[in-house]
C-alpha cells in the first residue's frame, strides 16, 4: 500500500504530503523561535518605554556605521540562501554547495564583526557586572541598556552559529548526492531557518542601534 | 468480540528484541512505552518527595527537617511534579500511541523527532535527578527572582538547565502533534469526524509550542543574571523583579491548561465508552478545547495579583480569569449530559473518570473563588492554593492518567488486568484524595500560608487528617503499579476491543497492534463516536456505507 | 519531478535590491529627529523588510494556508503578551502609587 520512491519516507503516502508536513513543521519551529525572541523583545521594550535617556545613551555607543554593514551582510546572505535551495530544487548540488559556502562565509564575517565589538565593549568596560563603567549620566539604567545588548545579539549569534552548522552540513550532504528535485527539504529547511535568523537582527538592529539617534 | 491474536503474529512489541532495538525505535508505540516507564519513575520520585513533606507537616514544629531542607522538597516535588511528569504523562505516552492510530496513520509525521524527544526528556530527567541528590533547588518551582537570580544557594542554573532542555522534549512532540493532525489523517477523516482525544491533544500541542518558549527566554534570563552577573530583574539596576513573573506566569499559566486539556480528551473518551453513547455536543467540545488553549494565555495576571502589578492590570486579568472557566464549564456540562440514557459499564476507567469530573469541577470553581481579586488576596499563598490546585492536577489530572492506563492498556499490551482490584484501587485513590486535599481549602480559609516548614498548633488536626489521606492515597497508586506489572505475565489475552468501544484504534487494530498500525489504510465514513452500529472489526477499514446521509457532528446515537 | 513552487532568480535579485533600499532609509531617517515617531518608522521598515524576507526567500507567498496561520499565529502571540505586559506597566502610575524611578 505504499509507492516505492525511495525519496519517500516510509509514513508518507505521497512526495506532496511529505514536503508540505516538512515544511509546515519547521514553521512550527519557527514560531517557537518567534516566542523566544519575542519575549525577550518585550522585555527590552519594558525597560526601554522606562528608562528612555539611558537607553538612548547606551545606544549611541555602540557603532552604527558597524551595525550597518553587519545587517547588509546578513541580508546579503539571505539572498545566497535563497537561491542555495533554488539550486537543490533543480537538481544542481554543486551549485547548491557552492552558493551555501558563500552564505556562510558571509556569516563568518557577520561573527568576526560582532566579535570585534565585543571586544571593543568589553574594553570599555561596558559589560555588565562588577567592572561596569560608562561614562555619562544615568549609570545605573545603561547597564540595563547593556544587559539586553549582550544577551539579545548574543542569542542572535549563538543561532548564527548553530546556522552555520546546519548549512555546512547541507552542503556536504549535498556533494555527497542526498538530495534532488523530489528531496531537498533539508535544504530548504535549513534555509528557513537561516531567514529567520536574519529577521530577528531585522529587529535588533533598530531596537539597539537606532534609539534616539538624532535626539 | 473478535480475537486476531494467535502465535508467530507480529507486534510492535515483539518486533526485535533486545534493548538496541528499543532505543532505537522509531515506532511511535514504542516510544509511548519508553515514556511510561521514565514517567512512571519521576511520578514516583516527586511521590517520594510528597511523602517526606506530609510526614513533616504531621507536628507543627515540622517531624523531619529544618526550613532549608523543607523548601528544597516542596521545590523538588514541584518541579518533578510538572515538568517531568504532568506535562509530558497523557501526551507523551496515550498521545503518542493513539494519535497516529486514532487518525488513521502509520505512525507520527516526524518519527525520528518523536525519538529524540524522549532522549532529551531523559537528558533532562536526569539532571534533576543528579541535581536532587547534590541538594536541589529552595526557591519553588517558580524561580522567582531576585531571590532565585542573586541570593539563594542552591542549584538554581543546574536545575533551570534540566527544565530547559526537557522543554525541547515538550516543543517536539507539539510540532509532531499539530503536523500530523493536520497533514496524516486517512481518507475520510475530517476534522469533525476526529475523536475529541485528538481535538485536545491538538490544542495541548498549540500551546506547548507557543508557551514553552518564553520558560526558555525566562530561564536564559536568570542564567545570565545569576551566572554572568549581569543583571535584568535586580532592582538596584532598576530591574524589576515582576517582568520575571509576567514572562513566567506567561507560560505557566498556560501550562496548567497543557496539563489538564489531555486529561479532558481522555474524559470524553472513557465517558462515551463505558455509557455507549456517543458525546453530547461534539463541536461544543471540540470548540471548548480550542478555547481553552486561547484563553489561557490571556489570564495570567492572577498569579500576580498581590505582587505589586498595577490594580487596573489585575481587573483586566480578573475578567478574562472568569471567562476561561466557562469552556470548562460546558465541557462538564457535555459529560455529564452524555451519560444520561446510556448503558453504564461500571468499571475502572469510569470510575476515575467521574471522579476527574466531580474533582476538577470543584478545583475549577474554587478558581474562580479566587479569581475574585479580594478573595484572592486572603487567600493566595496559603493551602487554599495548594488545594485548588492539587484538585485539578492529582484529582483531576492524574485521575486522568488513571483512566487512561487503564483503558487502553488492553490495547496496548494485550493483556487485560485484574478488572475487581483495579475498580477497589480507583476507590481507594478517591476516597484517599479527598481526605488528603479537602482539609486542605479549610487550612486555607483559617489561614495557614503555603511553603512554610513549620505552622500554628490549632492547625494540626487537619494537617494530620490530610497526612493520613495520603497514606491512602499512596496505597492507591501502589496498586495499580502491582496489578498491571502482574497482567503483563498472567493476564489474560484481552482480544481486539474487549470494551466494545468504537474508534479506529479499537476496531481496526489488533491488541496489541501491528507495527504499521492497519492491515490497510481505513477509509472512514462515520462521525465519531458510532454507537448506534456495532463494532467493525478487522478487514472492514473501507466499508463504506453509501446509504449514510450527511449528517451534522452533533447528531447522538 | 521538482516537488514546490521553482521562484525565477530575478524575483529574488528584486527582493534583495529593495533590502538594501530599505536599509538604507532606515539609516537616514534616523538621523532625522521625528521625537517619538523615529521608532514607529524604524519598526514599521523593519516589519517590511521582514515581509520581503517571510513571503519571497521563505516561499510564504508559495506556501499553503497552515504555513500562513503558523507564521502569523507566532507573530499574534507576540503582540498578546506585550499587549497585556503593557496594560501593567503603562497604568502603574494612575493610582499615583510609587514609580519605578
Amino acid at each position: 500500500m505504499h509507492a516505492n520512491n525511495p525519496n519517500l519516507k516510509h509514513q508518507f503516502s505521497t512526495l506532496e504530503q511529505q514536503h508540505h508536513s516538512y515544511v509546515a513543521g519547521m514553521w512550527v519551529f519557527l514560531a517557537t523561535e518567534i516566542l523566544l525572541f519575542g519575549g525577550i523583545m518585550v522585555s527590552y521594550t519594558v525597560y526601554r518605554f522606562q528608562y528612555y535617556e539611558a537607553f538612548t545613551a547606551g545606544s549611541h555607543d555602540i557603532s552604527l556605521p558597524l551595525g550597518t554593514v553587519m545587517t547588509a551582510i546578513l541580508l546579503t546572505s539571505s539572498l545566497f540562501m535563497a537561491l542555495s535551495v533554488r539550486a537543490s530544487q533543480l537538481n544542481q548540488p554543486k551549485l547548491c554547495a557552492l552558493l551555501l559556502a558563500i552564505t556562510i562565509i558571509l556569516g563568518l564575517i557577520f561573527l568576526g564583526m560582532k566579535a570585534f565589538e565585543y571586544y571593543d565593549e568589553f574594553h570599555k568596560h561596558h559589560f555588565p557586572g562588577r567592572h561596569f563603567a560608562f561614562h555619562g549620566v544615568h549609570l545605573t539604567h545603561v547597564a540595563l541598556f547593556f544587559s539586553f545588548y549582550f544577551v539579545m545579539t548574543g542569542l542572535h549569534a549563538i543561532h548564527m552559529m548553530i546556522g552555520i552548522f546546519l548549512l555546512a552540513l547541507m552542503a556536504v550532504l549535498s556533494l555527497r548526492g542526498h538530495f534532488n528535485s523530489e528531496r531537498y527539504e533539508p535544504v530548504e529547511m535549513a534555509g528557513l531557518y537561516w531567514h529567520f535568523v536574519d529577521i530577528v537582527w531585522i529587529f535588533l538592529f533598530p531596537l539597539l542601534y537606532l534609539v534616539g539617534t538624532a535626539q | 468480540m473478535n480475537d486476531h491474536t494467535s502465535a508467530g503474529r507480529v507486534d510492535y512489541l515483539n518486533n526485535g528484541y533486545g534493548l538496541k532495538s528499543w532505543l532505537t525505535t522509531t515506532d511511535h508505540k514504542r516510544i509511548a512505552v519508553l515514556y511510561l516507564i521514565s514517567i512512571t519513575l519521576f511520578f514516583v520520585l516527586g511521590g517520594v518527595f510528597a511523602t517526606l513533606i506530609r510526614i513533616h507537616l504531621i507536628s507543627p514544629r515540622g517531624v523531619l527537617f529544618g526550613p532549608s531542607i523543607y523548601n528544597r522538597m516542596f521545590s523538588m516535588h514541584g518541579i518533578i511534579m510538572v515538568w517531568f511528569f504532568l506535562i509530558p504523562s497523557i501526551p507523551t505516552v496515550f498521545g503518542n500511541f493513539l494519535l497516529p492510530l486514532m487518525i488513521g496513520a502509520r505512525d507520527l509525521a516526524f518519527p525520528r523527532l518523536n525519538l529524540a524527544s524522549w532522549y532529551i526528556y531523559v537528558v533532562g530527567g536526569l539532571i534533576t535527578i543528579v541535581m536532587a541528590i547534590l541538594g536541589g533547588v529552595d526557591t519553588g518551582w517558580t524561580f522567582y527572582t531576585p531571590f532565585s537570580s542573586m541570593f539563594s544557594n542552591s542549584y538554581v542554573l543546574l536545575t533551570a538547565a534540566g527544565v530547559f532542555i526537557v522543554g525541547f522534549s515538550s516543543i517536539f512532540t507539539g510540532i509532531n502533534f499539530i503536523v500530523t493532525t493536520h497533514t496524516m489523517r486517512a481518507p475520510g477523516m475530517t476534522w469533525f469526524r476526529l475523536p475529541l482525544f485528538v481535538w485536545s491533544n491538538y490544542a495541548t500541542a498549540l500551546i506547548l509550542v507557543l508557551a514553552t518558549p518564553v520558560l526558555a527566554v525566562v530561564l536564559l534570563l536568570i542564567a545570565a543574571e545569576r551566572g554572568l552577573g549581569i543583571g535584568i530583574f535586580d532592582p538596584s539596576l532598576g530591574g524589576d523583579p515582576l517582568l520575571f513573573q509576567h514572562l513566567f506566569w506567561f507560560y505557566s499559566h498556560p501550562a496548567v491548561y497543557i496539563m489538564i486539556l489531555p486529561g479532558m480528551g481522555v474524559v470524553s473518551e472513557v465517558i462515551t465508552a463505558f455509557s455507549h453513547r456517543s458525546v453530547f455536543g461534539y463541536s461544543f467540545v471540540a470548540f471548548a478545547s480550542m478555547a481553552i488553549a486561547l484563553i489561557g494565555f490571556f489570564v495570567w495576571g492572577h498569579h500576580m495579583f498581590v505582587a505589586g502589578m498595577s490594580m487596573y492590570a489585575g481587573l483586566v486579568f480578573s475578567l478574562l480569569s472568569y471567562l476561561v472557566a466557562v469552556p470548562s464549564a460546558v465541557k462538564v456540562f457535555n459529560w455529564t449530559a452524555t451519560l444520561y440514557k446510556g448503558r453504564i459499564n461500571f468499571e475502572a476507567p469510569f470510575i476515575y473518570s467521574i471522579g476527574f469530573i466531580g474533582l476538577f469541577t470543584m478545583g475549577g470553581m474554587t478558581g474562580l473563588f479566587l479569581a475574585a481579586l479580594p478573595v484572592d488576596v486572603h487567600v493566595t499563598d496559603t493551602y487554599f492554593i495548594v488545594a485548588h490546585f492539587h484538585y485539578i492536577m492529582v484529582g483531576g489530572m492524574v485521575m486522568a492518567y488513571m483512566a487512561a492506563l487503564h483503558f487502553w492498556w488492553p490495547k496496548m499490551t494485550g493483556r487485560m488486568y485484574n478488572r475487581p482490584l483495579a475498580v477497589i484501587a480507583a476507590l481507594t485513590i478517591f476516597l484517599g484524595f479527598n481526605l488528603t486535599f479537602f482539609p486542605q481549602f479549610i487550612l486555607g480559609y483559617l489561614g495557614m500560608p503555603r511553603r512554610y516548614a513549620t505552622y500554628s498548633p490549632e492547625f494540626q488536626m487537619l494537617n494530620v487528617l490530610s497526612s493520613a489521606g495520603a497514606s491512602i492515597l499512596a496505597v492507591g497508586y501502589v496498586m495499580p503499579l502491582l496489578y498491571l506489572f502482574w497482567s503483563l505475565a498472567k493476564g489474560k489475552s484481552a482480544g481486539q476491543n474487549p470494551w466494545d468501544a468504537r474508534g479506529l484504534e479499537w476496531e481496526f487494530a489488533d491488541s496489541p497492534p501491528i507495527p504499521d498500525n492497519f492491515a490497510r489504510t481505513p477509509v472512514i465514513s462515520w462521525h465519531a463516536y458510532p454507537y448506534d452500529r456495532p463494532a467493525l472489526t478487522i478487514g472492514q477499514e473501507d466499508l463504506f456505507d453509501s446509504t449514510l446521509k450527511p449528517e451534522s457532528p452533533d447528531a447522538r446515537h | 519531478m521538482i516537488i514546490g513552487h521553482v521562484v525565477a532568480k530575478r524575483v529574488y535579485f528584486l527582493v534583495f535590491a529593495a533590502l538594501m533600499i530599505l536599509l538604507a532609509l532606515t539609516v537616514t531617517l534616523a538621523e532625522v529627529n521625528l521625537g517619538r515617531f523615529n521608532i514607529v518608522v524604524a519598526l514599521t521598515i523593519a516589519v517590511i523588510k521582514m515581509l520581503l524576507v517571510m513571503l519571497w526567500f521563505m516561499h510564504l507567498r508559495y506556501s499553503s494556508h497552515l504555513s500562513w496561520a503558523i507564521a502569523g499565529a507566532g507573530f499574534l502571540w507576540v503582540v498578546v503578551m506585550f499587549a497585556l505586559i503593557f496594560s501593567d506597566y503603562l497604568t502603574r502610575s494612575w493610582l499615583g502609587g510609587v514609580h519605578v524611578p
